[in-house]
This record gives C-alpha cells, sequence and structure tokens, in this order.
C-alpha cells in the first residue's frame, strides 16, 4: 500500500489541534465508560496527551494496514487504561467511531482490558500489570534481528511499577542495549488504593532509571511541547533505551476526577457525565 | 511395530537435555526466525548448544522468568518461532501468570521447554522437584503439553513444535532415559502410541514412567496378565480416541506419571473414562505431597514410581474387573 512507504506520521497535528484532539478522546473515554458503566477513567485521561501525541504525531503507522511490518510498535502496558487507546485507534481509523459504545459489553472487540487477538491495532494483550516492558523488549530485539528501523514505544503506569518484573525489564533492556525501545511512565502518583508516596514510594522516581542504565527525560505529561520533543529526542539515543518520566494528573481534564482515587476504577454517574462531557467541550 | 519390544535388549540411555539442545541446533540452521531465550541455566537446559552456534539469536533473560516470558512473547509478535527454556519448577510457577496473560491468552508461538521436570531431579530437593508443571500447563486454553519419553521423542518433539504454531509446553527430565524408539519413528502431535499391544490390561504412561510400563508388561506376561502400553506422550490435547479405545478393549487402566496426583494425565484419563467408558482404574503418580532430597532412582523406589509398582497397580486393576 502506498500509505505503508511513510516517513512520518500520517496525520502530523500541529500542536493546537492535538490539544483539540486529545480533547474529542476525553470525550470518547467518558462516554465510553459511562455506557459501558465500568472502566477506569482517572488512568485514561492521565494518558491522554501522550497517546494523542503518539498517535498523531509521532508513530509511523497506517490504519489502513495495522499489520504493516515497518510500522512502529505501541503497547499499552496499563491495559485498564484501555478507552484511551480505542478511543485513539478509532479516531485514526482503525476501526468505526462507532463501535466504542459496545465498551466491555458481550460480543465486542474491545474488552475490559486490551486484547491482541480482537482489536485491530492493539499490538499486545495486558490487563495483568507489569508485563508490557518486557514484550516491548521482545519487539524492540525483533526488530534488531531483522534489520527493521521501527521503534517500539511502551506505556507504563506509575502503581504498575510496584512490579517487580517491570524492574527484571529494566535491567535487561540495557543489556541488550536497545536504543530502539521508550518507555513513558504515566506518572500521576495515584494507584487504586490511595497516592503512590503512601501505598509504595516510587521516589525518586527518575533516578532509579537513570541508576538502571536508561536515557531518563522528565516533563510534564499535558504539555504537547514537552511531549513531542521529548520523544524526538529519543530518537538521536545510541546504545541505551529510553525512559520518559511524564509527571501527569490522574483524572486530567474533569474537574472533579483531577487528582481523585474515587476515579481510578469508577464509572461516572449520569449527571457527572453530563458535567465532564461540559467541561471537556 | 514395537509390539516385540524388549525392555531389556534396550540398554543405552540418553540425556534428553542434550537431545534437545542439539534439535535446536539443527532447527536454527534450517530456520532463521527462530530464536532462544534462556534465563540463566543454559549449560544445564543444553540452549548453550544453540548460544555457542546463534549468538545473535540467542537471549539470556537472565534470573528473570517472568521477564523471559514476556519477552518470548514479544518476539513471537514479530513473528518469530521462540524457545523459552528454564527448569520445570520455574517454568511453570515462577512465571504461570505472564504464561497465562502473554501465551495463553494470545496464543502466540512460543514453546516452553522445561527441563529438570519431576522428582528425578533428586538431590536439589522440593523446591527443584517440578511435579505441579503438567496440571498448570494442563489448565491453560490453547497450550499443547508434551513429555517424552526418551532422546528421540525428545527431538521429535522439538521438531513438531517447532513447525506447529502456537504455544507448547514440553516436560524433560534431568536424568539420562533408555532409550525405547528407533531413529525414524512416525511421531504425531496428540496421538498417542501403542508400544505393546495385550487384552487383559492398558498401561498409559508418559515420560520417564513409559520405560517403567514397558517393563512391569513383561513381567507381568510372565504371570499370564498381557498388558497393553501406551506412550501418552501428548497430555494435552489427549488422544482420547486411543485411550478410551483401550478401555473398552481391555476394561482395565493403569496410568503412570512422575507427577502430583491431581491435573495431570491421570486426572485427564479419569475424565475422559468417566465421561465415555468408565472401567477401573489404579493410578501410580506421587500423591498429594512433595518428595525429599535423595538419588533419583532412590526416589523413585521411596515414592513408589517403579515397574514393580506399576505391576502391583495392574494385578489390582485386573481383579476390579
Amino acid at each position: 500500500m502506498e500509505t505503508s512507504a511513510q516517513k512520518a506520521n500520517q496525520f502530523d497535528l500541529s500542536v493546537p489541534q492535538l490539544e483539540q484532539m486529545s480533547k474529542k478522546l476525553r470525550r470518547y473515554v467518558i462516554n465510553m465508560i459511562a455506557t459501558a458503566r465500568s472502566g477506569h477513567p482517572g488512568g485514561s485521561l492521565s494518558a491522554a496527551d501522550i497517546v494523542t501525541a503518539l498517535y498523531f504525531k509521532i508513530l509511523k503507522h497506517d490504519p489502513r494496514n495495522p499489520q504493516w511490518e515497518e510500522r512502529d510498535r505501541f503497547i499499552l502496558s496499563k491495559g485498564h487504561a484501555a478507552p484511551i487507546l480505542y478511543a485513539a485507534l478509532a479516531e485514526c481509523g482503525y476501526f468505526p467511531v462507532e463501535e466504542l459504545s459496545t465498551l466491555r459489553k458481550l460480543g465486542s472487540r474491545l474488552q475490559g482490558h486490551t486484547d491482541r487477538t480482537f482489536t485491530p491495532g492493539v499490538e499486545m494483550s495486558a490487563g495483568s500489570l507489569g508485563m508490557g516492558l518486557s514484550c516491548a523488549i521482545g519487539f524492540a530485539l525483533a526488530a534488531m534481528l531483522d534489520n527493521h528501523k521501527y521503534r517500539t514505544y511502551v506505556l507504563l503506569g506509575d502503581g504498575e511499577c510496584d512490579e517487580g518484573q517491570v524492574w527484571e525489564a529494566a535491567l535487561s533492556a540495557f543489556q541488550f542495549k536497545l536504543d530502539n525501545l521508550v518507555a513513558i511512565v504515566d506518572y500521576n502518583q495515584i494507584q487504586l488504593s490511595g497516592k503512590t508516596q503512601n501505598i509504595m514510594c516510587l521516589a525518586p522516581f527518575a533516578k532509579k532509571w537513570q541508576a538502571f542504565g536508561w536515557h531518563t527525560i522528565e516533563i510534564d505529561g499535558h504539555d504537547f511541547d514537552q511531549i513531542i520533543s521529548a520523544l524526538q529526542e529519543t530518537r538521536a539515543m545510541k546504545g541505551k533505551p529510553s525512559m520518559i518520566v511524564a509527571h501527569t494528573i490522574k483524572g486530567k481534564g474533569v474537574s472533579f476526577m483531577e487528582n481523585n482515587v474515587a476515579f481510578h476504577g469508577k464509572p461516572p454517574s449520569p449527571e457527572e457525565t453530563d458535567k465532564a462531557l461540559k467541561e471537556l467541550e | 511395530m514395537f509390539q516385540q519390544m524388549q525392555p531389556g535388549s534396550h540398554t543405552a540411555t540418553v540425556s534428553l537435555r542434550e537431545t534437545y539442545g542439539k534439535a535446536l541446533v539443527a532447527l536454527g540452521k534450517q530456520d532463521k526466525n527462530i530464536v532462544v531465550l534462556d534465563a540463566d541455566l543454559s549449560p544445564s537446559t543444553m540452549t548453550c548448544f544453540f548460544a555457542q552456534e546463534f549468538p545473535d539469536r540467542f537471549f539470556d533473560c537472565g534470573l528473570a522468568e517472568q521477564n523471559m516470558i514476556s519477552i518470548a512473547a514479544g518476539l513471537a509478535a514479530c513473528g518469530k518461532t521462540v524457545f523459552a527454556s528454564t527448569f520445570a519448577v520455574f517454568a511453570a510457577c515462577r512465571c504461570f501468570d505472564q504464561v497465562r496473560i502473554c501465551l495463553s491468552q494470545t496464543g502466540l508461538n512460543v514453546k516452553v521447554v522445561a527441563t529438570h521436570g519431576g522428582i528425578t531431579v533428586g538431590e536439589d530437593g522440593m523446591s527443584h522437584q517440578a511435579i505441579e508443571d503438567l496440571s498448570l500447563y494442563c489448565a491453560l486454553p490453547g497450550f499443547t503439553v508434551i513429555v517424552p519419553a526418551d532422546a528421540r521423542e525428545t527431538a521429535e518433539a522439538v521438531k513438531a513444535a517447532a513447525s506447529t504454531r502456537g504455544p507448547f509446553y514440553i516436560r524433560l527430565s534431568r536424568i539420562k532415559s533408555p532409550i525405547i524408539y528407533p531413529e525414524g519413528y512416525a511421531f504425531t502431535v496428540g496421538k498417542a502410541i501403542t508400544l505393546r499391544e495385550g487384552k487383559d490390561v492398558a498401561i498409559l504412561a508418559t515420560g520417564i514412567m513409559v520405560f517403567k510400563a514397558l517393563e512391569a508388561a513383561e513381567a507381568l506376561a510372565g504371570h499370564g496378565i498381557n498388558c497393553r502400553v501406551l506412550d501418552v506422550h501428548t497430555i494435552k490435547p489427549l488422544d482420547e480416541e486411543t485411550v478410551v479405545k483401550a478401555a473398552a478393549e481391555t476394561g482395565a487402566i493403569v496410568v503412570a506419571e512422575e507427577h502430583l496426583a491431581q491435573g495431570g494425565l491421570g486426572s485427564r484419563v479419569a475424565q475422559v473414562l468417566a465421561r465415555t467408558k468408565p472401567v477401573p482404574v489404579e493410578f501410580i503418580n506421587l500423591g498429594d505431597r512433595y518428595a525429599l532430597s535423595g538419588q533419583a532412582e532412590e526416589l523413585l523406589r521411596e515414592y513408589s514410581l517403579t515397574a514393580m509398582d506399576i505391576e502391583r497397580a495392574a494385578k489390582i486393576v485386573a481383579k476390579r474387573k
């Protein structure tokens, strides 16, 4: 397919366009979770700007040819943020936007947590936390073996980094010198039952990744200029993997969900849905 | 083809692990898509042969089995045929969630080949004796689970796994095993092999218990009990047709495996027979307990996993008909 020969992201939105797009995707997220009456709004909203920047500015991908060999790979390791990934994939054209309203319903291609066997564009199944970075290492190694130029991006949650496997992966990505691998942590500092500093302190978080040998960048995960420049900076890195610690706000964009532990895994009521959608206009 | 097999005439013992290592090298030469992972055990699992031959396609994941399984999934998602090896205890217990999510739920093309299965790992003791691995892997939808009985079956199983899409679990022993099969014999995944015909009792065995079943059958023949012996190398999917046929034609079954009572070959055979052809069944296995440190042969005697135990069970089950 001619579009598969692309050298860059085919959407290539400007920052103001990206800001509009991430609002649109947040609206999808609220609608999807409200319709499903279950799901995880907080972590989808905190990751919305990162996912938007990836799909509409950074990734080389072709929604009309999801299996294009040279596509950049994106793995959502925090599988409970599936709604934001589905919203981005639908908006890109991997499947009809109308399908978003089937989230979590019996027979839907949009499973509660990401599943690579059902959903076009989903590269890896997730749901049990801590595995995505290791899977991404597999993708990056395969690229190396086949002399492919594609890059592998993986988004982790911060609470997810409580899992020991993440640090097994941190060791091995450095060992394998995977400069074609970029990990991003959605550092919203809230996990299911409270603040990360009270449940399991991650600080000094960026320093930990540096100590593991990763090229580490800290950014505001809601500032598109910073997200894009950090992602672009990783392209120049040679001989080691890159980690972007993205400081974010859980529930970002909906006032009553922001920094609110309760909206980790709770759908909004009909009234809350209306209010949220108004705020996201 | 194997009806005249005399266990006493097959004295050569060959390492299954070494056979696996060599089979991987042969596969690696034919197919550059094959990638091998290990978790710091390559001199023991014998993936070291592949590592020496194809250093670019071998990745040591360190002592991190969870990481290894998920990396294997990533490689397989990019079209690689991945062999991932470690000891059976770790392959089954240390990374079960990764196997469940990344391999079973995705159906990705990863072959987990685990060595040091069962109690015959010996002196290292119960922490290192994998006796629940078959139950765990058989529980996973989409997995093919194989326990080869000798070196030649190991080579065949590894070849078959490489050329069949989907996740496999292959359990190998640490100890060397007597050679049962001639070179180039016909091996088919999911098809049990009738090693000896008999009408009185059928002994269904897997792994190291297959040779012991042949020895038991030989001894029983001297007592006028003619035993059929099946090598049920593939535990999942189980060859239901051959199992049911054996039950129908002999009316009495003994199942022998180096595994706990729950969830392995015995459980699976009993489930099939309960549904289709209920006949008396006796079980040779470890029951519901861990074993201690000791030499392999000592342990097999201590925990009643010998040819004599099979013989005794066959006599009991024959009377229950």
